[in-house]
């Protein structure tokens, strides 16, 4: 990469960086929702829904350890949302004119906007591990380097869906609409917080929906990851979800098709 | 070669037709003034010289770099400060124009050494810390003119740079705007404020999407005032 590009990429994730140590309320709000998933949600339903012995573990775990990769790919869903909510504000409010006119090739800008993004949330999935550590779930310490890039493509993967749901939005208020129709199903319409088994001993279709959630596969691409194992099929969904919400996020980005769909 | 060529451009907002075949030109080192009321088009053209908008109809041209052809050539000779101010207001001063810096390709010592340029240029040295949101108004729009320097731009576009000043700090915005004209900066300033423009300033006369007028202020003013000027050219059914 040349200079000019490199500079580029380093303001991009360098102003995120500042952005998000400048904001410790966002460190706190990315971790509270999660921890109580883990530290109230967890335990009470411990006993109800203990896991058997399913891959990649080799034994029978808690309820607890099941769900922490699903936890820590809820805070990526989230900020991956998030980031795109704030380009809209960018764009409404015209902070994201100045990414815009700089002489940089718009999808190289967009897909470093994307990495900044990224980047910051993966500092806040490992201090949620940390806490989850501290709680108990353990998973093998090279696992947690294992899992850093699985981490990353997620986060890229649910990044470039909210740039992509992003450009479809004409103002900022549309957004925690689409949220709420994205987010939650998304969430409990996967692996996350239950093994798809036992949505198939409830019902065959629930089933299906999971197992085809986009979602589901970055959860299991992440377990698998912190345990030294790859899910060679959530590796390939992610990846190529990844390029492909990618691309159509660049393609269909354009901050004057919010003007005049505005002004129709 | 002109700072600025503007040929055949048009652009609409669904049914909406917001230009029409605009067609000027502005010359280097000049400070041309784009007038126009409310709704004439001023900011449409603003986002199309920026390229946040993509041209459809026409070609622009900065510096002979065509904007649709060569748009990182163009943009980088480009200097702007819209109406709606850009910076982020937690960042402070510093970091800014170090952002800018970076996204026009400035290494690091060249960035370090043009905000030292820039930050005094415009007497903002000892507010080099400070969040942009303890800053004035007047002190904000600075910052964005010392941030639209960075990269050392051909062309200067200030999109109703003014508003929302008070008197004072609007006088010393234009005057300081003005003083970058000597050094040979081409400056194309928006507004719909007549008392902006000063009698040899080149003009262009922007209404309902169309250019109605272009030449030096004094020309276009002729006998009577510029504001009766700017009437008969943009509410001509009001002049009786």
């Amino acid at each position: 990469m040349n200079n000019r590009y490199w500079n580029g990429l380093a303001g991009i994730v360098g102003r995120e960086w500042l952005r998000f140590v400048q904001q410790r309320s966002r460190l706190l709000s990315a971790l509270v929702r999660p921890l109580l998933w883990l530290l109230v949600f967890a335990a009470g339903f411990r006993a109800a829904l203990g896991i058997a012995i399913i891959e990649p573990y080799d034994t029978y775990i808690t309820y607890e350890t099941y769900i922490v990769p699903g936890l820590a790919c809820m805070i990526l869903l989230f900020n991956g949302m998030q980031g795109s909510l704030s380009m809209v504000y960018d764009r409404e409010m015209g902070s994201m004119r100045v990414l815009l006119t700089s002489p940089l090739p718009r999808a190289f800008l967009l897909a470093g906007k994307l990495l900044a993004t990224a980047l910051v949330s993966l500092l806040q999935v490992y201090a949620f591990l940390s806490i989850a550590w501290l709680y108990g779930v353990e998973p093998p310490p090279l696992g947690l380097v294992a899992a850093l890039p699985a981490l990353l493509l997620v986060a890229l993967m649910l990044g470039a869906l909210g740039l992509l749901l992003s450009n479809g939005i004409r103002q900022l208020e549309n957004f925690a609409g689409v949220m709420n129709f994205v987010i939650f199903p998304m969430f409990f319409l996967s692996s996350a917080l239950y093994p798809l088994w036992k949505m198939r001993e409830a019902s065959e279709w629930l089933y299906w929906l999971c197992a085809v959630n986009p979602f589901s596969h970055a959860v299991e691409l992440v377990r698998f990851a912190l345990y030294q194992r790859l899910d060679p099929l959530a590796l390939a969904v992610c990846l190529g979800l990844t390029l492909a919400f990618g691309a159509l996020a660049v393609l269909t980005f354009n901050p004057q098709h919010a003007a005049i769909r505005r002004s129709a | 070669m002109n700072a600025l060529e503007v040929h055949g451009v048009g652009f609409a907002y669904g049914a909406r037709q917001a230009l029409c075949e605009l067609e000027f030109a502005t010359a280097v080192g000049r400070f041309t003034a784009l007038l126009g009321p409310n709704g004439a088009g001023k900011s449409t053209l603003i986002a199309l010289l920026t390229r946040l908008y993509d041209l459809r109809q026409g070609d622009i041209r900065v510096l002979g770099h065509s904007l649709a052809r060569e748009p990182r050539q163009a943009l980088a000779r480009l200097g702007v400060v819209f109406q709606q101010s850009t910076l982020d207001l937690d960042l402070t001063v510093e970091q800014n124009l170090r952002y800018h810096a970076a996204l026009h390709g400035l290494s690091r010592r060249t960035a370090a050494q043009r905000i030292d340029r820039e930050l005094a240029r415009q007497d903002l040295g000892e507010r080099r810390h400070a969040r942009v949101r303890e800053l004035n108004g007047g002190h904000r729009r600075r910052v964005e003119i010392a941030r639209a320097l960075l990269h050392d731009p051909a062309l200067l576009l200030l999109d109703e740079a003014s508003t929302g000043l008070d008197p004072a700090s609007r006088a010393a915005l234009g005057q300081h705007v003005r003083a970058l004209t000597d050094e040979g900066m081409s400056v194309l300033w928006t507004t719909h404020l007549l008392d902006e423009i000063r009698p040899t300033d080149e003009v262009l006369v922007l209404d309902r999407g169309r250019l109605v007028a272009q030449g030096s202020a004094a020309r276009l003013s002729g006998e009577s005032s510029l504001s009766d000027a700017f009437t008969r050219l943009t509410r001509p059914e009001t002049v009786a």
